[in-house]
């Protein structure tokens, strides 16, 4: 009993700052702290004229897209081969493509930095973003996958391949369709990954900047900070609604491939 | 027939992985090697140096800042590992023990969803909390408990590590949870039937076997809480700072990439190491328990 009572508050503890979110981006007032003014709208209007903001957005929603397909699509190739047979150093390899999972994120964005600036001596654009996004979001893809491919019953395959269909026919026909929930819930996490992250997007954005690198330079003028309230209230409603789209058919993925739901993205 | 389908099947498994293996290697295992040759650069002027020279390493070692600074962000990780995986446990084991079995994909996916919301502004709104005029403080002032508005929850090391505490959670909690999971129920009934008390099967069944997912849990807390320069940015003030932020600072306002890249040169070792220590030392305590 105390314990649920304690899983509760650490829920709350949780959900505490994301909470605080609406409360300031309806306040009619410019300082973040309380006691609370009034109830206002005015910060939501002001974020459809910003148009430096949009620019931000659109590259951000760009770079998200790219960095779901191609992240999702290394990540099917790891996924099957893992629920394939053995091959040497089998373990080794798949630990290897893992690795960004631990790697510091700031570690990621100075290798990459120094090896398109200084050595290659190429420009920034949000082509270096995605690749870094690619490599990081890699791992989460195959963690989600593993559990659509893991359990699928090869000899499914095997029986359309016997009745004429060739090795791909076979794996469009049959394999696709079972994977496809793991799939969208793969891109919709590579996606969310990729829209939120500031760390590498920061070192490696080229001439104009992603959403979070927009949103870092509001953070240090108080006059903008109620925007980003507003802001940032949007963000935390659509990444809820994708996460729950994203984990309703990963369980239907699940479902498909006959497995008992052990639950948990990772 | 059947060996020899299994051979070409075992081909095929290794063509599909080389796609995602070549594009780690190309993205990571290229450009960490090229950070570490470049920490044996120098910067000269606008021009990188290539002649090789422990410089970088020298000055490092020299200059007290870097140490300071390194065992301030090795001090800040230590913390929060220890408060994250502390404070996950109990949360991990009531999912695994105490929630029914249609339920826990539920709990799972609660615990996660905060921590794929717009971390930037997470961590600012931990300022508004623990700020000046924030929520802790006005809380506490009206209740009467405080008279002042309390300053030692913001702009030091303290609001550093609660906030990286609370980012990092679920990190903490899944590998936990999963090891849990594992457990078979009936080592616990048995252990019981054999006259343990509840407390003694906890500590001598139930946590020796879910330390595969402790051990987890602390690495995959304390290795990237290193590279944060976000949170002691925002929430540091200027004796919060840690060996991330001068990383950052010597790649983008100082110009002088060599000296960055040794700085991440050492501490990632300096990580590894104590992950390292820490998985041998974990190791040989459970090998004397058995």
């Amino acid at each position: 009993m105390s314990l649920r009572i304690y899983a509760i508050a650490y829920l709350i503890f949780l959900y505490a700052p994301i909470a605080l979110l609406p409360v300031f981006a309806f306040n009619d007032a410019t300082i973040i702290a309380f006691p609370l003014s009034g109830f206002t709208t005015n910060w939501f209007g002001e974020l459809w004229t910003n148009t430096s903001l949009h620019t931000a957005v659109k590259n951000s929603v760009f770079i998200a897209v790219m960095t779901a397909i191609l992240s999702t699509l290394l990540g099917v190739c790891a996924a099957r081969a893992g629920a394939m047979a053995h091959f040497p150093l089998k373990a080794g390899i798949m630990g290897f493509i893992m690795l960004p999972l631990v790697l510091p994120e700031i570690i990621v964005a100075v290798s990459l930095l120094v090896v398109v600036v200084q050595i290659f001596d190429l420009g920034l654009s949000n082509w270096t973003i995605i690749s870094a996004h690619v490599l990081i979001c890699t791992p989460f893809c195959i963690a989600i996958l593993n559990g659509a491919f893991q359990n699928l019953d090869p000899s499914m395959e095997e029986a359309a391949m016997d009745l004429g269909e060739t090795r791909f026919g076979a794996f469009r026909s049959v394999t696709l369709p079972l994977v496809m929930p793991g799939i969208i819930s793969s891109m919709l996490i590579a996606f969310t990954i990729s829209l939120d992250e500031f760390i590498i997007a920061f070192f490696l954005s080229g001439v104009s900047p992603t959403m979070p690198v927009y949103i870092w330079g509001l953070l240090r003028f108080p006059a903008s900070l109620p925007v980003v309230m507003a802001l940032g209230t949007i963000l935390v409603a659509l990444s809820i609604l994708l996460l729950t789209i994203a984990e309703i058919l990963r369980r239907r993925g699940m479902a498909r491939a006959g497995v008992a739901d052990k639950g948990g993205f990772l | 027939m059947l060996k020899r389908r299994n051979i070409s099947e075992s081909q095929r498994s290794a063509l599909l992985i080389s796609p995602p293996f070549l594009y780690a290697l190309v993205l990571m295992a290229f450009p960490l090697a090229a950070i570490f040759l470049f920490s044996f650069w120098t910067q000269d002027f606008m021009d990188v140096d290539t002649t090789f020279t422990l410089d970088n390493y020298r000055e490092i070692f020299e200059k007290p800042i870097y140490g300071a600074l390194l065992q301030r962000s090795l001090f800040v990780s230590t913390c929060v590992t220890v408060v994250t995986v502390i404070l996950a446990f109990p949360v991990a084991y009531f999912v695994s023990f105490h929630v029914r079995a249609e339920r826990k994909s539920l709990w799972l996916f609660l615990i996660t969803i905060p921590f794929w919301t717009s971390y930037l502004i997470r961590v600012f709104l931990w300022k508004v909390i623990l700020g000046f005029n924030g929520v802790i403080n006005t809380g506490l002032i009206n209740i009467g408990l405080i008279e002042e508005p309390l300053t030692f929850i913001l702009y030091n090391v303290n609001a550093v590590i609660i906030t990286l505490a609370h980012a990092f959670a679920p990190f903490a909690i899944l590998p936990i949870f999963v090891a849990l999971e594992k457990i078979d129920r009936s080592l616990l009934e048995a252990a019981q039937d054999l006259g343990e008390s509840k407390m003694m099967t906890f500590f001598r069944v139930t946590l020796p076997l879910a330390m595969p997912g402790v051990v987890a849990a602390v690495l995959i807390v304390f290795i990237p809480t290193i590279g944060d320069y976000v949170t002691p940015e925002l929430m540091g003030g200027a004796g919060g700072k840690l060996i991330a932020n001068m990383i950052q600072t010597q790649f983008l306002a100082l110009n002088n990439a060599p000296l960055g890249a040794a700085l991440a040169i050492v501490a990632m070792v300096c990580v590894t190491a104590i992950a390292l220590v820490f998985v041998l030392l974990n190791r040989r305590w459970l090998r004397g328990r058995s």
